[in-house]
This record gives C-alpha cells, structure tokens and sequence, in this order.
C-alpha cells in the first residue's frame, strides 16, 4: 500500500486560512508552504521581434503586498523569464537559472540561447516534481533565425514553444483573446503552418497593452501597472503602463 | 406554499457535499462599506465593486439599499442576501408604516433585521451598516450576520473593512460637520477601494439629515481605463474631407409609373 | 581562519544547524533526536534516499512534525522610507496567546552600523535568527577589513534562510522588515515566513498591512523630513493599538539615517483619546434597543 505523502500539497485554490485539523479540536491556522501572489504575464513572438509583458502588482488574499514588484526577469541580453504565482518559488527558481546562466557562460563563452533556457526551466521544474516550484512560466526570447520565441510552461515542467501565450490569475481572461487576435497556429500541427503572429510590432504592442488593461478591469489580481518588453535585434525596449490601483 | 425558504433538498444537499460534491458559488459583495454619524445626520458609503472568486463581476453596483424614506442600509456579505432582506425589511416597514401613520424608526428596522438573521444562524450571511434619522435623531448601527448588533458613533464592515477603519480612527473627531463627514466616509472608502482587493471602482454616499436624503451615486469616480486600444482604427467624423455636396429634396422626385417586373422566386 | 557556528550548514543550507560537510555525519550533534534528522542522508556519502524512512516509521504513518503553530509572539512591525533614512516602530510585546505574557521585548534589533531588523511572529524563531546574524557580524569582525555585510545582502540571506526554512516544511515564524541604507539610500524590505520577499518605500507586517499600509499609501512620500515621517508613523502606531488587540501603548522607534547611523529610541507611549462625546452613551437616543 501506498504511503500518504509526507505533507500535504495545497492546490492554488486551498491556499489560504485552513480548516481546524481533524485530531485535534483546538482550531489554529494551519501552515502551507505556499501562498498565491497573483500576477499575468503574456508573451507574443512575431517574425522579427518578441514581446513579454508582466503586471506588477504583488498581493496575498485580499491585500497588496507592493504595486511594484516585476515578474520579469532578465537572463542574458535577449532572453527572459516572465513568472507568475508563488514569489518565493518565482525569486529561487529565477535566482538558480541566473546562476545556471553565469555558469554556462563561463564555459561556452555566450550566453544561454531561448531554446537551451527552455529546456533547462522544464528540466528544473520537473525536478522538483513531488514539491512542485508553485510557478507560472513563460520563457521568450529571439531564436538563431531572429523570430521570437516563446516556451510555455506548466508548474511541473511540461513545456511546448507556442506563438503566444499568457500565464497567472488573468490567464482565463487573456488567453481566449489572444487566440481570437493572433489566430498563429500551434508549432505541433502537421502539415507545418507559420505559427508566429502575423500582426505588425505596433499592433502587437497595441492588443498587449488593450490585453492588460482589459484584465486590470476584471481580475482583482492584475493591476497597479505593466511592464512590456519588446526584444528585437536592435535590443530591448522597456515601456511601463498604468493600470487601475484599485 | 408558506413564506419563507424551503429546506426539502438540505438532506440531499449535505450527503451530496459528504461525497465530495461542490456546492454552487455566489457573488460576494467582498466589501468596504462605513457610516458615521455627525451633528445632524448620518453618512453611509459604499464602494461600488462586486466580486465573484477572484473575477469582479460587476464594476458599478449599489450597496447602499433603500429601507425607507429615513433609513438606508449598506450591505455586505452574499449580494443576494444583502438584496433581499434589506428589501423584505423594507415592505414590512411599509406595511408598518401604513397601519400606524407614523415615520419608521431605525431601532425598528435594526431589531427585524436582526430577529431574522438570527434564526438563520448566520446561513443568511449579510453583514449590514444601518443608518438614518428618526424623531430621536440620528442612528448607526452594524448588524453581524448571526444577528448581533452594535450602536456606534462611526463603523465599517466588509472585506475592506479594517482599511475603513483606519482612516476613521486617525480623522474622527467631535461635531464632524456635513461636509467633513461626507469627505471622511469618502476616504474611508477609498482607503478600501485602493488596498483591498475585495473593493473597487467608485465611491456611493448617502447622507440623511431631519427629514432630507441625498443619495450621492457614484460621488467620487475614481478611474477610467489608462489605455484606448488603436487598433481597428476608428475613423472619426469628418475625417474624409467634403469636396462637393449636392441635396435632392425628395418631395422633388416624380414617381414615374412603368410595367413592373415580377420577382424572381424560381 | 574561525570555525563556522553551527548555525551556517553549507550542507542543509542557510538557516538550518548543521556540520559544514557535504554529507552531514553526527559528529557534535549528540543525542537521538540529531540522528534522525539526517537519516535520509546516508553517511557513506551514498545518493540519498527517495522517501525519508523516519518519516514512514512514525506512529501512524504520519508525517514528522514541525513548528505548526507559533507560541510566544510579537505582533505588527512597521516601517517608511524618508529623506535621509529609514525607520522602523513595534510594540514591546510578546503575547502568549491571548495572554500579555511579556510586556518589555525588543523586537526592533540593530544588526550592525547601517541596518536594523524588526520582526513579528514567534519570539523565539527570532532569537535564532539574531543568533545567525550574530555569527555574521562576528565573521564580518574577524576578517578586520572593514567590510560589513549591507542592508540588502542581509535582506537577501534573510529572504533564503526563510524559504530554505520553509523548503524543509520547518518555517521561522516570522515576518521580518530589514532596514537601513544602501549606498546611502533609504533600503526598506520585507521577508516573511514561507520566503515572500520585497521592498518598497513603506512596508508594515501582520495587523498593519491592513491599518497602517492605507495610511501610508495616502500620505507617505519619499522626500518627507523626519519629523513628518515619525508623526506618520506614530499616527499608524496609534491606530494599530486602537484596532489590534495584542498590541499594547508601549512602542519603539529605530532609524537608520544618513548623518547618525541607526539609533532605536527607548519605550514610549502615545496619547490616546477614548472619550468622544459619541462614544459615551451611544444608544441613548435608541429606545427599545437590544
């Protein structure tokens, strides 16, 4: 017979004050390893250039932690991880792929491509399986042919590249939007099909920025501001946007 | 049938949860509502957001409910509970006063309120701020969803609640005037509205005074969207430039007769 | 060079008692509760195993019990960036409970010349963590070279001890703030028990991130002098205490400025007011009330 796992793992929607413990009547607070800091990070590749976007509001519950505190977070000069979910998991899992990255330098004389980041963050994630890193990833960047590229990522390490894609509490708002908008297809289908968007940067950039504020309106979670990146050959542009701060 | 709600299905509802069956989730008004009371009055405020999970599901909604023409009540907890028993109290308090002729008191409607939510135990989960000004003057009161209440000078309840309550605690003084209770509750408000994520969107306020309501909807409008999208362009009018114009007058027109062609069905 | 304090284990990690090998033997661990510890780490230097025998031999297949729930506590800890520096203020208690057990704790600490630490939670998960940073300042001492470890490389260690903690299903009760100046600006951070770790210009732990955080939000800038910032902050102080009932009005303040380096005030308390004339009798006026 199996035995029961050595803690409990709370799914996203237990997090938060538990029941009083069974063998036990005196109710307390039980304590859980993770907590849900919210936050929506999307990502959009196109033919020459990529865009990533975070917000950056931080709250737990009910309550904001701090307006400004970014989910991106740069690897090399063309390569980003945009992370939504628990932050300590996001700080440790960005802080060991940084050093990873150094590590990788020191030896092949560049920096990680997109691709060799992907499977590392997959690779990383899936290791820790049984005590999973409570975190929702993209991983974007330019491939050697200059197209964006984006990796997206379940909590556990399950990861394809996508044309587009969105992660955190504003997900269920965004996603649907994108597939209506960029209609890119997915890299999996046969025969192949260009699956990278077809919009112009400033159209891109556009339905991004009309993406977060639309979600600001509906998610309590997504708010305060959002960063957008957009990376092309040229290197990267950093524009901040307002949203709402209620 | 008999007033009141039906428990048939209680039975059957707890042996299908004990097998792990998902009850159904209400929209919650996750809440800051206040009142205070000053000289001459009472202000109620409510922010204007209401939530279902972590979505909002509406942006502009009315917390503070009609109870009669001197006595409003703020609502939070499930919306539909709120709603509803502030609106059942409501028409008794009308019954009430067209059997007696007389002006309600407050007192009145805080003790049916909390004669019902007392017999529900809590199930009826409206967490309400009562205010209004009878021939006795001015009242507030909260009413906890098990039915307990409390008088007080100045009081929040909600999701917000504790941010409410800070800013009341570092403003309140004595013999607030109309004019700085009004701009108080509104900052308590707001202080939910912007640190809670239950609340949100726009400030309600209602003042009543001997024999005066202002309902103050959406007295403060907080933000609009930050961003319009650009795309598809929306040409405004006028964009294309007028070359030449001509106007027929229709009256005009002669209608000519000619053999008429029939339509084509096949 | 020194030998390490127990406290610094290369091996289990920031935060975590322990010999500095890879492979953590027992050696000055005496007793059997240092044994089971690291029975999931072979001493032969073996791959570990993948289920930690010690924790299916437990009565009842039941899992091996950590802190689960905090006993001696401190409360709310709150903290505002200014012109010129930093400060923090919390109460001197320490609450058993709902009993007032100890009425005179210091949890605002100096840590060295430029930074303070002030914590909440359990009293003496916090004592172990001053310990720690003991064993750093005393390594700083030792290496004579004038070097100190800065407000953000503390808050860094601290944010890694917490989550390496919590990675061990063994959590430091604490929410910590971590004051003082980095490259002669105002640092203000924020670490809590699971390794949720941030810094903004005015941060406020347990209680006071929901009374004193609006507060800040409305009136906090970064460019106030000292003496508005301490009237901000102990017009939240005050609220606090009117609201959260295991405060008591016995407070302190620590700063961290630019021109004194960190000071922490003795205990004070604030005037409180408790007799608005609405307070006195408030149901006078409502007859038939119950």
């Amino acid at each position: 017979m199996l035995a029961p796992p050595p803690f409990r793992l709370h799914t996203p929607a237990s997090v938060g004050p538990a029941n009083a413990s069974s063998d036990n009547t005196r109710s307390r607070p039980a304590w859980s390893p993770y907590d849900d800091n919210g936050g929506t990070c999307v990502a959009v590749a196109g033919s020459d250039y990529c865009i990533v976007a975070a917000s950056t509001r931080l709250s737990t519950g009910f309550s904001i932690l701090t307006r400004d505190c970014s989910k991106l977070f740069k690897i090399s000069e063309q390569v980003y991880i945009a992370s939504a979910g628990f932050q300590g998991d996001v700080r440790a899992l960005q802080k060991m792929l940084q050093t990873r990255n150094v590590m990788y330098e020191h030896i092949h004389r560049k920096p990680m491509s997109a691709s060799a980041l992907a499977q590392l963050l997959g690779n990383n994630l899936y290791y820790k399986r049984f005590f999973p890193y409570f975190t929702w990833n993209l991983c974007v960047g330019l491939d050697p042919e200059g197209k964006g590229s984006v990796y997206t990522y379940d909590p556990v390490g399950s990861f394809e590249r996508v044309g587009f894609s969105c992660q955190g509490s504003g997900k269920d708002l965004i996603q649907p939007v994108l597939d209506n908008q960029l209609k890119a297809a997915s890299p999996l289908v046969v025969p192949a099909k260009d699956w990278m968007s077809a919009l112009p940067l400033e159209q891109a950039q556009d339905l991004v920025r009309d993406a977060f504020v639309s979600a600001g309106e509906r998610d309590i979670y997504t708010g305060d501001s959002v960063e957008i990146l957009t990376i092309t050959k040229d290197g990267v542009n950093k524009e901040i946007l307002d949203l709402k701060k209620d | 049938m008999t007033a009141g709600f039906q428990f048939d299905l209680c039975k059957r509802n707890q042996l299908l949860e004990s097998k792990g069956v998902k009850g159904v989730s209400v929209t919650k008004t996750g809440t800051t509502i206040a009142g205070l009371v000053f000289k001459d009055g009472v202000v109620l405020g409510a922010d204007t957001r209401s939530t279902s999970g972590s979505t909002v599901a509406d942006k502009n909604c009315e917390k503070i409910h009609f109870i009669a023409p001197n006595i409003y009540c703020c609502g939070a907890g499930t919306a539909a509970d709120t709603e509803n028993v502030t609106g059942m109290i409501s028409s008794s308090l009308d019954l009430h006063r067209y059997a007696t002729g007389r002006e309600s008191r407050v007192v009145t409607a805080m003790t049916m309120l909390k004669s019902h939510l007392f017999r529900y135990q809590g199930h009826v989960s409206a967490a309400l701020v009562l205010g209004g000004v009878d021939f006795r003057g001015p009242h507030l009161f909260t009413v906890y969803p098990h039915g307990s209440t409390d008088s007080l000078p100045f009081c929040t309840m909600g999701s917000g609640s504790l941010n409410a309550m800070a800013v009341f605690e570092s403003g309140y003084k004595d013999n607030l005037t109309r004019e700085e209770a009004v701009e108080l509750v509104a900052n308590a408000i707001k202080a939910g509205i912007y640190n809670d994520l239950g609340s949100g969107s726009n400030v309600d306020i209602c003042v009543i005074t001997k024999g005066h309501v202002d309902y103050l909807r959406n007295h403060e409008y907080l933000q609009g969207k930050t961003y319009q999208r650009r795309q598809p362009v929306v040409y405004q009018k006028g964009t294309t430039a007028i070359t030449k114009e001509s106007l027929v007058s229709l009256s005009d027109l002669t209608i000519q007769d000619g053999d008429a062609t029939a339509m084509d069905t096949s | 060079m020194f030998a390490k304090g127990p406290s610094h284990s290369t091996a289990l990690g920031p935060g975590c008692a322990g010999p500095p090998l890879a492979n953590p033997q027992n050696f000055g661990q005496a007793g059997p509760g240092a044994h089971e510890h690291g029975s999931h780490q072979p001493s032969c230097g073996a791959a570990p195993f993948a289920v930690d025998a010690s924790m299916l031999r437990s009565a009842g297949s039941q899992p091996h019990k950590h802190t689960q729930s905090p006993y001696v506590t401190g409360s709310s800890v709150l903290g505002i960036t200014y012109a010129g520096g930093v400060m923090l203020a919390s109460d001197t208690l320490a609450s058993y409970g709902s009993t007032k057990r100890y009425k005179s704790v210091q949890r605002l600490v100096k840590v060295n010349e430029t930074t303070v630490l002030g914590a909440g939670g359990e009293i003496s998960d916090l004592q172990y963590i001053l310990n720690m940073l003991d064993d750093l300042s005393t390594e700083d001492y030792c290496a004579d070279d004038g070097q100190s470890l800065s407000s953000q490389e503390l808050y860094s260690y601290l944010s890694r001890v917490m989550y390496n903690r919590r990675n061990k299903m063994d959590p430091l009760w604490n929410s910590l703030l971590i004051a003082g100046l980095e490259s002669g600006k105002p640092f203000l951070g924020s670490v809590n028990m699971i390794g949720v770790a941030f810094s903004d210009d005015h941060l406020a732990t347990g209680f006071g991130s929901h009374l004193a955080r609006p507060l800040f939000r409305k009136k906090h800038r970064p460019d106030m002098s000292e003496e508005e910032a301490t009237a901000l902050i102990r017009e939240a102080l005050e609220v606090c205490y009117y609201r959260d009932k295991q405060s008591i009005n016995k407070f302190q303040i620590a700063k961290v400025t630019t021109a004194g380096g960190v000071s922490i005030s003795d205990a004070f308390a604030l005037p409180t007011k408790w007799e608005y004339q609405a307070f006195v009798d408030p149901t006078r006026d409502a007859v038939g009330v119950w």
